[in-house]
């Protein structure tokens, strides 16, 4: 199993180019050891790249190479003597995932990057990932502050005399891997739209069991639309057939199911989702017709805190 | 009460959710019922229970529950648990009765919400 870190790296789809430092700090494989001494000093780095005439990357030489030269007594030598040729490099291009195993695999402290045409453009360090990744994280945060401070001012920011905001799903029948799907996605259209999460939690139960009534009971699945505006939220939820025979058993006796034994099994039809989701509504009001189809439309207030509180307790 | 700690208490088997496993218990509810589930059971509260199809996770994240211990060894299948460790929820499992975990969170202390 993939450790959840990276699968938050896999989801941002970041790569080397994003977060490596492209002002590059080069040396030539002439620059001598004091001059190397210097220049990490007044730059405050531990490892520099060593390139050609043309740029093109030949070597990289670190502080550990520079010590052992000193201890050795080779004052006065040349980087060339000193650096590493063999270089472990990676692509602008490649996953910040690949980036991070060479550093866990090879335990170099810097890569240099090159592009699709082999050139050096950056040097990457587990610093630079890091940072990288904390803004991306910080970015994300920020987006979904910015939506949902948006969303939540949607009804003042847009001019109307009303404004109605209509979220429309698709239920398929027998469709259980997909069973709540629709519920979840209003719910999180609730919680943006800034609603109490009391009101938030009442929506998602009484939408969940009308959605799971769509996907167990209706010949052809059938079709949620959800309709917010300023003062209250409506679900209306429409299908063509087969139609309930025994309303009046079906929403007021607890218990009263025509599930079959083998949804059953999987912890459906105790007989309660209407009546479930009647407590959750401040209005429910259905009709259905055998042959014909049943409508189901339940209202929720969303300003109404001291009727939730009473209703949850 | 983290989720990690009644896992280590219960000797559970951690399938899915390890990014999950610090979330805070407020309490625990038991039925294998969904609808049952749906209307008594809170936020923050571990759930047990022997089913263990998609729709279990989809209330358990309807209801923001905190994890669902799945009992009798009643096999998770992958699609459950990739959606798990998307949607960052615990799941756990073990060969004990549902009897038995109850009685084991009682003794830790996880409190009965009604």
């Amino acid at each position: 199993m993939t450790t959840p870190e990276i699968t938050h790296v896999q989801k941002l789809d970041f790569r080397v180019g994003q977060v490596m430092t492209r002002q590059l700090i080069t040396v030539k494989a002439a620059t001598t050891l004091l001059e190397l001494k210097e220049l990490m000093r007044k730059r405050r780095i531990s490892g520099v790249p060593v390139v050609n005439g043309t740029g093109d990357l030949i070597g990289i030489i670190s502080l550990e190479d520079l010590l052992r030269a000193f201890e050795q007594g080779a004052v006065s030598g040349a980087v060339n003597d000193w650096m590493s040729r063999s270089v472990i490099t990676v692509r602008d291009s490649d996953p910040v995932e690949t980036a991070a195993q060479k550093f866990a695999q090879t335990g170099v402290g810097r890569i240099p990057v090159l592009n699709a045409e082999g050139r050096l453009v950056g040097m990457l360090t587990k610093g630079d990932i890091t940072r990288g990744l904390l803004a991306e994280v910080q970015a994300d945060t920020q987006d979904e502050e910015i939506a949902r401070y948006r969303a939540s001012h949607i009804f003042r920011d847009v001019q109307s005399d009303h404004t109605t905001l209509i979220l429309r799903y698709n239920v398929q029948r027998h469709d259980f891997t997909q069973g709540g799907q629709a519920s979840s996605k209003i719910k999180r259209a609730l919680t943006r739209l800034g609603a109490d999460p009391q009101i938030v939690r009442r929506a998602a139960i009484a939408a969940y069991e009308a959605e799971m009534n769509l996907i167990i009971h209706t010949d052809h699945g059938g079709q949620i639309t959800a309709q917010v505006d300023a003062s209250q939220l409506s679900l209306i939820f429409e299908d063509d057939g087969p139609g309930i025979a025994d309303l009046k058993r079906a929403t007021e006796e607890m218990g009263y199911t025509t599930t079959p034994p083998e949804i059953k099994q999987m912890g459906f039809g105790g007989g309660m989702g209407l009546k479930n989701i009647r407590k959750c509504a401040d209005q429910m009001k259905i009709d259905s017709e055998v042959g014909r189809g049943t409508r189901l439309e339940i209202t929720i207030l969303l300003h109404a805190p001291e009727a939730s509180a009473a209703r949850n307790t | 009460m983290i989720v990690q700690e009644i896992a280590q208490a219960l000797n559970l088997k951690i399938v899915a959710g390890q990014a999950a496993l610090n979330r805070n218990v407020t309490g625990g509810y038991s039925a294998d019922l969904l609808s049952c589930v749906m209307a008594r059971a809170k936020a923050g509260n571990v759930w047990v229970t022997l089913q263990a199809h998609p729709n279990v996770l989809a209330v358990a994240l309807l209801l923001e529950m905190a994890a669902v211990i799945v009992t009798e060894g009643a096999p998770v299948p992958n699609d459950v648990i990739a959606k798990a460790n998307a949607e960052n929820i615990a799941i756990l499992t073990t060969p004990r009765t549902t009897f038995w975990v109850v009685s084991a969170l009682a003794k830790l202390g996880v409190p009965a919400q009604e």
